[in-house]
């Protein structure tokens, strides 16, 4: 067995892979929502019909409150893209998209008695794709990989990490 | 704490800023900076491809990609001269209809409040109260059935101005139509009554100088509309036939594609009515209150058979040949009336029909599954209409071209035929994806409203409800009454006139007569005659 004295270059640079696809996944689909004058939340939240469902109702019965929703998803999500490609407040930015996949998740969950007419390009039970990049974005969270290779190396020093005393 | 969990927290704590960046350091901080480059090749090309695509396409098919500025004339006016209304028929519709002239019952704003506080998607009241103001007063009111008249004389006394609800002098009830008619206090008047008084009222109206907009189906009977035709033709007065769909943003919109040529030949057109419920099969509500002291039945029956008081004819005549036409005259109406807004297809030649009571078994004498052939054969193209009551299942309205299918309702997609001769090249050249449609046009995309009852849901997937101006949600019957009041004031001839109205009721009866005569039926023209 592995012992978990220290973390390998090749383990970080891993983390760091990890980290910047879900940052990539993150950009595009703000960047796709902003660039699509037909792209609405609406009828995503229209969907919701577990967990604060009536919320998101209210959201979208409101134009102005559905606008600022929609604005906020799509600022959300590419702050959070950037955020994670250049390892700029790792953390934070993996808090974020933790929240924000958990309100995606909500509105529409992969449980048994929830059916929702979105259309889904796999199968799912409890867990979907949402949960999964979810999951990974807490690993993220753990690990302070913007102090290897990212921006946070600067702003907060690079890990005191047997990384570089190895090197 | 274990002394390894201690050691590892002292790992991973910050360590203090080194004096001096190492050159390690910086090369590490930016290490992942590259990948934006990366990212924003990869995201314009990805753009400037779909942007090459989408400009082709809308070059070849002679589009913009901007929503349609498509706004009837008269709605863009403001009406300088008060018109002086009457109602004759007061029912679910014609109460609608005085809401879209701008008069309303204090209890409906109350239980759409209620509905609004329950189904907070439930809009209905923001979409009256941002009505546009009629310039209209509701003189005159008749109704054969006492509760009625009464509520639509409320609704006179409550006027929408300028997005508030005053009280003003409101109507006086007349008790006979023809009295209604007689008054000079009334310049035009809504006929929204049963279908066998249509030809009747409209006619005594045309005589009494007043304009006239009337409800779907224009007649009962060819021969009725014969006559209305030829009255209202040497008339001076405003005929506008209610079928509102004429405002929909997306068939307008339909009607310059075909325009373009951008389905190509057109040989078939396949409409439907899908329904599946008592409410959706005219099983309207009976009120309790209903009874032969407060109900007119023999004016009720005006022109139809004497027959002894039935509460069911009179709230449900919609089930009986005696009043109305069944699926021909309230449904094929408006999916024909659609049809001919968008193609120009003027009368059939021939039409087929045939049909029966396959679940509805209340009494009825009209079919409650129903299907009609039409065709043109100097347009080279067949009209279908296939109806049932009995399922929901939802069936569109479909323009089949050589080149491309278009499917209409309130929202519009136009999507090319992988055997076109036209888009060959721009499949070969992947400018056309098969899976994707060529076209598609959502009025009012970023929003998204409430249809709260099965019946409310048909209408609005047919085009029949709403339809968007500016971005925002409106009834398009209240645009249709508009229209019809701005041409009074101006003069002009409403989209639904009279020869679009003898068109409908011409082809709709040649369904009817089809199905009661058991063959199939032709129009002569020079007679204008079914034979």
């Amino acid at each position: 067995m592995v012992k978990s004295k220290g973390i390998a270059s090749w383990q970080w640079a891993a983390l760091v892979l990890l980290r910047v696809v879900i940052g990539w996944h993150f950009l595009y689909e703000g960047m796709a929502k902003l660039f699509n004058p037909y792209w609405s939340s609406a009828s995503y939240l229209l969907e919701a019909k577990w967990l604060f469902s009536g919320f998101f109702t209210t959201i979208v019965s409101n134009q102005q409150l559905l606008k600022i929703v929609d604005y906020l998803n799509i600022g959300g999500l590419i702050a959070i893209g950037l955020g994670l490609i250049a390892g700029f407040l790792v953390t934070p930015a993996c808090i974020a998209g933790i929240l924000l996949l958990l309100l995606y998740y909500v509105a529409n969950p992969a449980i048994v008695g929830f059916k929702s007419s979105m259309p889904a390009e796999g199968s799912y039970l409890i867990i979907n794709k949402n949960l999964v990049e979810l999951a990974a974005l807490v690993v993220l969270c753990f690990f302070p990989t913007g102090r290897i290779a990212g921006l946070d190396r600067l702003l907060f020093g690079p890990l005191k990490s047997k990384v570089s005393k190895e090197e | 704490m274990t002394p390894e969990k201690i050691e590892k927290k002292e790992e991973l704590a910050a360590a203090p800023l080194p004096p001096k960046l190492r050159r390690r350091d910086l090369l590490l901080a930016f290490s992942t900076l590259p990948v934006f480059g990366g990212f924003v090749a990869a995201w314009l090309k990805k753009r400037k491809f779909d942007e090459r695509k989408r400009q082709a396409l809308l070059k070849e098919l002679g589009l913009s990609a901007e929503a349609p500025a498509i706004l009837p004339e008269g709605t863009l006016k403001r009406s300088s001269q008060t018109i002086r209304l009457g109602i004759i028929g007061v029912g679910g519709r014609g109460e609608h209809l005085l809401r879209c002239a701008g008069f309303v019952h204090p209890r409906w704003i109350e239980s759409r409040r209620r509905e609004a506080k329950l189904n907070r998607l439930n809009r209905d009241l923001e979409i009256f109260l941002s009505q546009k103001d009629t310039n209209c007063v509701l003189t005159a009111v008749c109704d054969v059935f006492d509760p009625r008249a009464e509520r639509a004389l409320e609704a006179s006394r409550h006027v929408l101005r300028n997005g508030q609800v005053v009280e003003e002098k409101g109507a006086k009830r007349f008790r006979h139509y023809q009295d209604l008619l007689n008054s000079s206090e009334v310049d035009a008047v809504i006929i929204a009554t049963p279908d066998h008084w249509h030809a009747a009222m409209a006619l005594d109206a045309v005589a009494a100088k007043k304009h006239v907009y009337l409800e779907k189906c224009m007649t009962r009977t060819a021969e009725e509309a014969v006559k209305l035709y030829e009255a209202v033709k040497s008339s001076q007065i405003i005929f506008q036939l209610g079928h509102q769909q004429r405002q929909q943003e997306s068939h307008l919109r339909g009607r310059q594609i075909v325009e373009r040529k951008l389905l190509g030949k057109i040989t078939l057109v396949e409409t439907t009515t899908n329904r599946n419920s008592p409410d959706g099969a005219w099983q309207y509500e009976i009120p309790e209150e209903a009874s032969p002291e407060n109900i007119d039945w023999e004016q009720f029956l005006g022109p139809a058979p004497r027959r002894p008081f039935d509460v069911y004819r009179f709230f449900r005549w919609r089930c009986w040949f005696d009043y109305g036409t069944g699926l021909s005259g309230d449904l094929l109406s408006h999916e024909y009336d659609a049809v001919n807004q968008i193609l120009e297809l003027g009368i059939p030649k021939y039409a087929v029909a045939s049909g029966g009571i396959y679940f509805f078994k209340d009494g009825r004498d009209v079919p409650d599954v129903f299907h009609a052939t039409f065709e043109y054969p100097d347009r080279e193209l067949t009209l279908i209409y296939s109806a049932t009551l009995a399922s929901d299942r939802y069936r569109g309205r479909i323009f089949m071209g050589h080149d491309a299918w278009m499917e209409v309702g309130e929202t519009l997609t136009v999507t090319a035929d992988p055997e076109s001769t036209r888009y060959k090249e721009m499949y070969l050249e992947e400018i056309i994806e098969p899976s994707l449609p060529l076209f598609s046009f959502r009025p009012g995309a970023k929003g998204i409203d409430a249809v709260t009852s099965a019946s409310e849901r048909y209408f609005a997937t047919r085009g029949l409800l709403y339809s968007y101006r500016a971005g925002k949600r409106v009834d398009i019957s209240h645009l249709h009454v508009l229209e019809w009041l701005d041409c009074i004031r101006d003069g002009r001839q409403p989209s639904c006139n009279i020869d679009r109205g003898f068109e409908e009721a011409i082809t709709c009866h040649m369904a009817t007569e089809s199905y009661l005569r058991g063959r199939r039926v032709e129009w002569n023209p020079e007679e204008r005659k079914i034979i």
